[in-house]
């Protein structure tokens, strides 16, 4: 079950790659360059079928700042791996991976939602679980804590 | 033959008859309201499961005349907010409210509907009261059955105590 440490450093060598065998699954750290041809490589030779989600992960004050967390599973060898890659505040962009996994389209838009992260190559960035006219990203550190905005005039 | 003209009373005077009838009037209207609550549930959370509890047999709001939802806020007077409105789901709520017949009354159901409840932050509202009136607040997280039945007979004496003007703003 899983997939062979060894075999995954071997084909995801260093310097752009750094394999580590994680406490719960194997994790690649990579540069946002290299994210589309890693995860075709994982895809079509790892057999990670299944694309369970993207999220990110605000590390202010770190630089940089971002990182954009990855998770696939294998239905053929039921193994998962974590997929991290960093990205500056100044250009929060990463490749879309709609082209390869469907599912990507709409947790990409709801990260892109709550982070702000950009993905190159998504066609439909609309808010998913915010609305139109929403200003800001309410999961980054520096959105304020008690700042709402309300549709609805309130009463009094 | 010259008719007499019959007395016309000029507005805003009312004899003490007139003054007996509006009150007995009232009662009456009001214990005809206070036990035919169609209750519209309007539910977005996790309270709904108290609210399927508190409106089936064990605790049955059929004795207080509110068991019948409409899923219509055309056909409801009883709006219940069931659960947290988030400030997306605002402008509906605030159409469903605006959509009501007069008389209508609100009930807000649990915490989250009150005042927000834990919620403090981008997405909730902090109480339907900022966007709807509300007339009888029901706490908890979620109310026990007990609490709606009670809130239910309150908002019951808020009704058959108010006025029910039905023909005319004075009648």
């Amino acid at each position: 079950m899983g997939v062979e440490i060894g075999l995954l450093q071997q084909r995801l060598a260093p310097p752009d790659y750094d394999v580590l065998s994680g406490r719960d699954m194997p994790v690649v750290r990579l540069p946002p360059a290299r994210l589309l041809n890693a995860v075709t490589l994982l895809k079509n030779e790892f057999h990670f079928d299944l694309f369970l989600d993207v999220t990110a992960v605000d590390w202010l004050p770190r630089q940089p700042r971002f990182e954009v967390v990855y998770h696939f599973y294998s239905t053929r060898h039921f193994g998962r791996i974590r997929l991290k890659t960093a990205v500056t505040e100044g250009d929060p962009t990463v490749d879309s991976l709609v082209s390869l996994y469907g599912s990507a389209g709409y947790m990409e838009r709801e990260c892109h939602d709550m982070y702000g992260i950009a993905f190159r190559g998504n066609p439909d960035l609309r808010p998913i679980l915010l609305y139109e006219g929403f200003v800001g990203h309410p999961l980054r550190k520096d959105y304020p804590k008690l700042k709402e905005q309300p549709l609805v005039p309130y009463r009094k | 033959m010259a008719r007499t003209p019959i007395p016309i009373q000029p507005a805003g005077t009312k004899t003490a008859a007139f003054e007996y009838l509006t009150t007995k009037k009232d009662e009456l209207v009001g214990w005809a309201r206070k036990f035919s609550l169609f209750p519209y549930p309007f539910v977005t959370a996790c309270c709904a499961m108290e609210f399927m509890a508190v409106s089936s047999s064990p605790y049955d709001t059929d004795r207080f005349g509110a068991a019948l939802p409409r899923f219509s806020p055309r056909q409801a007077d009883l709006l219940m907010v069931v659960g947290t409105v988030t400030h997306k789901q605002a402008p509906v709520l605030y159409k469903v409210y605006e959509q009501m017949c007069e008389p209508k009354w609100v009930m807000a159901f649990g915490v989250c509907a009150t005042s927000g409840g834990f919620y403090q932050n981008y997405a909730a509202v902090q109480g339907i009261d900022k966007i709807i009136p509300v007339d009888v607040y029901v706490p908890g997280c979620p109310p026990r059955p007990e609490t709606v039945i009670d809130g239910i007979m309150q908002l019951q004496d808020k009704i058959a105590r108010s006025r029910h003007p039905i023909m005319t703003k004075d009648f």
